[in-house]
């Protein structure tokens, strides 16, 4: 196989995501507010928020901002690719990007994390049994009787 | 401001939380970036090389698929760069398309390993009490660090 030379697109930039989960708060909206204070950063506005690409400062600058919007529902993490790359982007591969499904499990816990913030914000304390359930939590084991069932439920 | 490893590496809560109360998430996208930044071969998708695997020798042994290896020459620099470590041991979302059990356990193993650097183990909230514990338990971690390195700097 010929070796190819590689030119990267977006040399020197971040890429983040921004989710945003809230009753108050729609991507569009804040894909217009991006808009109106983003200098020079690109915004794709997607079904779950943005994603912003940017000089590493001036995406931070934005993401601060946007962030003041919905503080407790306004999620964001790094991202590797740039939006609509090639190697990434379902327009190209067909089906989700690998990378969705864990996104699709994380956000269906992030309403209990926007709660946890709202109310550690409002000053409450959680109770110290609840914090240790949370650090040594075990992992149930499948029961006996589970796998029975699943194994007499099986088609001959 | 401190450098906290996650686990998973793509967790979007734990990658918000450590940014949102002031520290640098090393995740694994900053390691992703910084190969599809880099010119080069092309070597899609994800621009690992034949020489990535070579590196992860450092973290597991020549007969450990090269898999396994091509991962932690992800992971390993950001372990060995890491000044924390949070990490959910619930998290099945670490397998499955893009993940590797053995590469988890690895991974988790190393992190285990640094003595020297604090760590949270944490599983996922259920509820909202829960969500609260979840929260406090990493802002108290984070808060623990900050009062180490001495600096603060909360988004």
């Amino acid at each position: 196989m010929a070796n190819k030379e590689y030119k990267p697109e977006f040399s020197g930039t971040v890429t983040k995501y921004v989710f945003v989960e809230s009753p108050d708060t729609t991507p569009q909206q804040l894909a217009i507010k991006a808009y109106e204070i983003s200098k020079g950063v690109m915004i794709k506005e997607t079904c779950f928020g943005l994603q912003v690409t940017g000089e590493p400062s001036e995406v931070t600058n934005l993401i601060n901002e946007l962030r003041k919007t919905d503080p407790a529902h306004i999620f964001v993490k790094d991202r590797g690719f740039p939006p609509g790359d090639p190697r990434r982007c379902r327009a190209n591969l067909g089906g989700a990007r690998p990378g969705y499904y864990g996104h699709e499990f994380e956000m269906g816990l992030i309403r209990f994390v926007s709660r946890g913030l709202l109310k550690m914000n409002a000053g409450e304390k959680a109770e110290a049994a609840i914090i240790e359930t949370i650090k040594r939590r075990e992992k149930s084991q499948l029961s006996l009787e589970r796998l029975l069932k699943t194994i007499n439920s099986e088609e001959p | 401001m401190s450098k906290v490893f996650i686990y998973p590496s793509t967790s979007l809560i734990l990658s918000d939380m450590v940014e949102r109360f002031g520290h640098e998430p090393l995740g694994v996208a900053i390691a992703i970036r910084e190969r599809i930044q880099t010119p080069g071969l092309d070597s899609p998708p994800l621009q690992m090389t034949p020489e990535d695997p070579k590196k992860g020798l450092k973290y597991a042994a020549v007969e450990v698929p090269s898999g396994v290896r091509g991962r932690m020459a992800l992971f390993g620099p950001l372990i060995e760069e890491a000044e924390a470590a949070i990490i959910i041991n619930d998290s099945d979302l670490a397998f499955g398309c893009m993940g590797c059990s053995r590469t988890n356990e690895l991974v988790k193993f190393s992190v285990r390993q640094r003595k020297e650097i604090p760590v949270l183990d944490l599983n996922y909230p259920s509820d909202e009490e829960e969500g609260l514990a979840f929260v406090q338990s990493i802002k108290e971690f984070l808060d623990s660090l900050t009062k180490k390195s001495g600096d603060r700097k909360e988004v």
